[in-house]
């Protein structure tokens, strides 16, 4: 980790957002990740995300699980609320808390061990319920905490730094998703923020789980000739046809939506996701299109990155269960629980 | 834009802000890292190799550094540097056999200095040790020049300036003193293999006004009276004392006033005060004493009654904006005792017969190279307050050091104009994983501020230093306020493999990797906001993977280091950066850094 924490400079010239916060504000702890990280990357992205966003850092609560990716919400937003859960349960968590606090900005982060391996079933069922959420994979192909293991979406093919290269079929959670209902789902990479951020804001934007799947490398066990999560392999590889900006609500009021609705996705809260350019043919609310078109790329080993499909007329968690609209923890508890006469009552409906 | 330069040493050069403002480019960080370690012997020694006089330079530089400092930049206050070039001279042990000395063989060339000012005795001290025989010819009994006669000993004792003054006499240069030349020509005549004249800018102005020359008696030339007061022909002056003029001298007068009687003391400004010549310091200084500076008021006439001087009419005036036009809206008198008029010096050349083919030019100057210092007489050279009229002591040693080059160059029969050209080292400070050589933190300290003696006792006698020197805590907090400019971040572009991970670290977002542009479109694409266009942009050539730039705008980085320690390819190093700028001994490859000095 870096010899002194990095200081404040009174009079450096930063810019400062609606809040009149620089985006010093949105940082957090020193990383003790490896230099050159894309997991610090990844942190910085999502600093200037909500800095940019002037999203108030206590309306924010982050999530995660364990391994390398799962230490990164220490390094970002200090201000916000946290929740370092046990190995594969931040999705459990957050489903939690979401159901009960409905107002905050839920942000998940977690690792292709975290939810590929051992978390995949509460990843998927966080899916299915469609938790208004972020839900970030830090996605390394490795298990870097315990020195470099494959993990479950290392590719066929790709060589780790020492013995034999994958012969297992990875899991890709952009399919996952697709097949399990997923509302909003992007590919990115860590190294390309000029796309990573904008995702990052739509997805906050979102009404549901946004599931972000980032090839972040890891530096020191994943980033070799030979690995197909490296810096090179991605820059080398990556298909970038399709570029969605996101246009927040108050800076352009009369946005104009052309006539071909398709390219321009209107969010939940009145903000816009535009999408500047698309392949032929593509496009990002076909759920069976979508996978065609990464399928064809993969088969000739492309990593194709950008928002890849959303769907934002799908119900969240709390308008499926037809709650109300303010979170249920300011809810007086005799209401929330109105005591065993009120159970009795209900019951006695039913028979 | 094209990858900057690096191989050249300009540009880092320019990085460190205060030795690129020094006209004698002293390694400031170099010697606050020395003094930091307490080793003031060395960090004495580094400073003296480009300035000469530290003691003397740190209690009365006209500091261009601490303008130009960066800390200014980053906090809203520069380094005390010039307080810490003082605490080199003040602490320093005993430097025996460390200091430069003559050799017993002469080389058989004979300089003549003119003057035993600081561009002098800065062209003695470089050329002493090469074998030179210099002759300096003095009109006073004491050396030192303008910083004995015109400073005052509460600023700058006489021990200090002694001792400096010492060091480079003490080598044998064959000083004369009470030796006024009054001839070139016969100067000339004695044969001098070369000639310097360094005899300052002499001559106080005059104010023309009425009433001018009718009490002569309580009318005074600053720099005069300086002088008078220096060498005890003054010991008094009338209560009510008016300066005239507001630059630094007229500071001098106006305190030394107030040590020699006076208790009610004016300094008289014809414009505002942003347009003041006087260090802000110096007016602070002069204002603690109870000195009162009247702003916009224009001398008219000297009021003599009975022969006798009781006041001064002054117009009062108000400016437009940016001062350039006044208009009168009142006329008064303000009574006194004593004037001193303090409003500038010139200089005066009376001595210099026309006829030597050394040519004068405008406002009867003499013609100076710039480069060189030499006049239209070949092997007759220029420095200081006489070559181009009056600048400051610091101005004066970094010309006495170019004109001993090209006196060495003319006695060896070479081309003056072909000067030797600045080098520079770059070492890494890397230690281990994440430890540098140098302290990397940033330190929050505010500057600290130097103590005074009490007014009360200030003025007991006129020799007594005012400023008493920064304490060892002072000290220590001050030198780490140091941001360490000149420890470089040095980027290797071919190790790059764009990760972000330096970007992401800076603390002032100094960093970005983009597509190369024209500077005004890359300046408007950087992470953070380029006000400072004085600060040049660093852009490294091609990156590897992607073919995008790095570039860096050094205007508020910190040199923290965190860009190099987070680089997973150690693409960034943070390498300590030396200026080796060439002096007269340089080319004789006698070691120009003092025996025993090793660097930081």
């Amino acid at each position: 980790m870096p010899s002194i924490t990095k200081p404040l400079i009174p009079l450096a010239p930063l810019a400062k957002n609606e809040l009149g916060l620089t985006i010093r504000d949105y940082e957090g702890a020193m990383s003790t990740l490896c230099a050159g990280c894309g997991h610090d990357s990844v942190t910085a992205a999502i600093v200037h995300a909500f800095w940019e966003l002037s999203t108030p850092p206590h309306s924010i609560a982050k999530l995660s699980g364990i391994g390398c990716s799962s230490k990164t919400p220490t390094y970002f937003v200090r201000g916000a609320h946290g929740f370092n859960s046990a190995h594969g349960r931040m999705a459990t968590i957050a489903t939690g808390a979401y159901a009960a606090n409905r107002e905050l900005t839920y942000l998940g982060i977690s690792g292709d061990g975290d939810s590929l391996s051992i978390g995949l079933g509460h990843m998927a069922h966080a899916i299915r319920r469609n938790v208004k959420m972020v839900y970030v994979i830090e996605n390394n192909g490795v298990y870097g905490l315990t020195k470099g293991q494959l993990s479950a979406s290392a590719d066929i093919g790709s060589k780790p730094k020492k013995g034999e290269a994958n012969i297992i079929a990875p899991i890709d959670p952009i399919m996952l998703g697709l097949s399990l209902g997923a509302t909003f789902l992007a590919r990115s990479f860590s190294g390309d923020k000029e796309q990573l951020i904008p995702i990052l804001k739509a997805a906050v934007a979102h009404n549901g789980l946004a599931l972000i799947d980032v090839i972040s490398p890891c530096v020191t066990f994943n980033d070799h000739e030979g690995s197909t999560k490296s810096y090179r392999f991605m820059r080398e590889h990556e298909v970038k046809e399709v570029v969605a900006d996101f246009v927040p609500l108050r800076r352009e009021i009369h946005a104009s939506i052309p006539s071909d609705g398709t390219r321009v996705v209107p969010m939940h809260d009145g903000s816009i996701v535009r999408f500047r350019s698309v392949p032929e043919d593509y496009d990002p609310h076909d759920r069976s299109r979508v996978e065609e078109y990464i399928r064809e790329h993969h088969a000739r080993g492309e990593v194709v990155t950008g928002l890849l499909y959303v769907d934002e007329s799908g119900q969240t968690l709390h308008e499926m269960g037809n709650t109300p609209s303010t979170g249920l923890n300011k809810i007086p508890l005799a209401d929330l629980c109105p005591g065993s006469s009120a159970l009795e009552a209900l019951q006695e409906d039913f028979r | 834009m094209e990858p900057t330069n690096t191989g050249e040493p300009e540009y880092y050069h320019r990085v460190v802000d205060c030795q690129w403002a020094c006209p004698a480019h002293t390694d400031v960080p170099g010697y606050i890292r020395l003094i930091a370690q307490g080793r003031f012997d060395d960090a004495y020694l580094l400073n003296r190799q480009s300035n000469v006089f530290p003691g003397v330079l740190g209690r009365t530089c006209d500091r261009p550094c601490e303008p130009a400092c960066r800390r200014g930049r980053v906090d809203g206050s520069p380094v005390a540097i010039c307080r810490l070039k003082r605490v080199t001279s003040d602490l320093k042990g005993d430097l025996a056999g460390r200091l430069p000395v003559a050799p017993s063989e002469k080389n058989g060339k004979r300089v003549a200095c003119i003057g035993a000012g600081p561009s002098s005795l800065t062209v003695a001290n470089d050329l002493m040790p090469l074998g030179y025989e210099v002759v300096m010819f003095e009109k006073f009994d004491r050396p030192g020049g303008l910083m004995r006669t015109n400073i005052p000993e509460f600023r700058l004792p006489d021990r200090v300036l002694d001792e400096e003054t010492g060091v480079i006499l003490d080598m044998g240069v064959d000083i004369r003193y009470n030796s006024p030349v009054t001839s070139m020509k016969s100067l000339l005549d004695e044969g001098f293999d070369a000639v310097f004249v360094g005899v300052g800018a002499p001559r106080g102005k005059e104010l023309d006004l009425p009433g001018r020359y009718d009490d002569p008696e309580h009318v005074h030339i600053g720099i005069d009276w300086l002088e008078s007061v220096s060498f005890g022909h003054v010991e008094k002056i009338g209560q009510r004392v008016l300066i005239i003029g507001v630059g630094n001298t007229a500071m001098d007068c106006c305190r030394t006033s107030r040590r020699v009687g006076a208790n009610d003391i004016k300094v008289m400004a014809r414009r505002p005060r942003e347009y003041f010549k006087a260090s802000p310091w110096e007016l602070e200084d002069a204002e603690e004493e109870g000195v009162e500076i009247v702003v916009n008021h224009a001398p008219k006439r000297f009021v003599i009654e009975d022969g006798h001087l009781v006041g001064m009419e002054f117009d009062v005036v108000e400016w437009d904006e940016g001062a350039r036009h006044s208009t009168v809206t009142d006329t008064v008198v303000i009574p006194c005792d004593d004037v001193i008029l303090a409003i500038g010096q010139e200089n005066a050349f009376p001595w210099i017969e026309r006829d030597l083919g050394l040519e004068f030019g405008e406002w009867d100057m003499p013609i100076v190279d710039t480069t060189t210092f030499q006049s239209t007489r070949p092997g007759v050279f220029f420095g200081g307050d006489a070559a181009w009229g009056p600048k400051n002591i610091i101005w004066a040693v970094a010309h006495g050091h170019q004109a001993a080059i090209s006196i060495d160059r003319h006695c060896r029969g070479e081309d003056v104009a072909e000067r030797p050209r600045d080098t520079m080292g770059l070492v890494s400070t890397k230690m281990g994983m994440n430890e540098w050589s140098y302290h990397n933190d940033y330190n929050p300290s505010p500057r600290q501020q130097m103590s005074h003696v009490e007014l009360t006792r200030r003025f007991e006698a006129l020799n007594l230093e005012v400023e008493l020197g920064f304490t060892a805590e002072q000290t220590a907090r001050e030198a780490q306020r140091c941001l360490n400019c000149d420890v470089q971040t040095a980027f290797q572009e071919k190790l790059c493999i764009e990760c972000d991970a330096c970007i992401d670290i800076c603390p002032v977002q100094c960093l970005t990797i983009t597509h190369n542009g024209e500077e005004n479109d890359l300046r408007g694409r950087l992470s953070a906001p380029s006000p400072n266009r004085d600060q040049p942009l660093f852009v490294s050539g091609a990156l590897p993977q992607t073919g995008r730039v790095m570039v860096k705008d050094e205007n508020v980085c910190v040199h923290c280091g965190l860009c190099a320690e987070r680089c997973p390819t150690s693409a960034w190093d943070m390498e300590e950066f030396t200026l080796e700028i060439p002096y007269a001994a340089s080319v004789h490859r006698i070691p120009v850094r003092a025996s025993g000095t090793v660097r930081s």
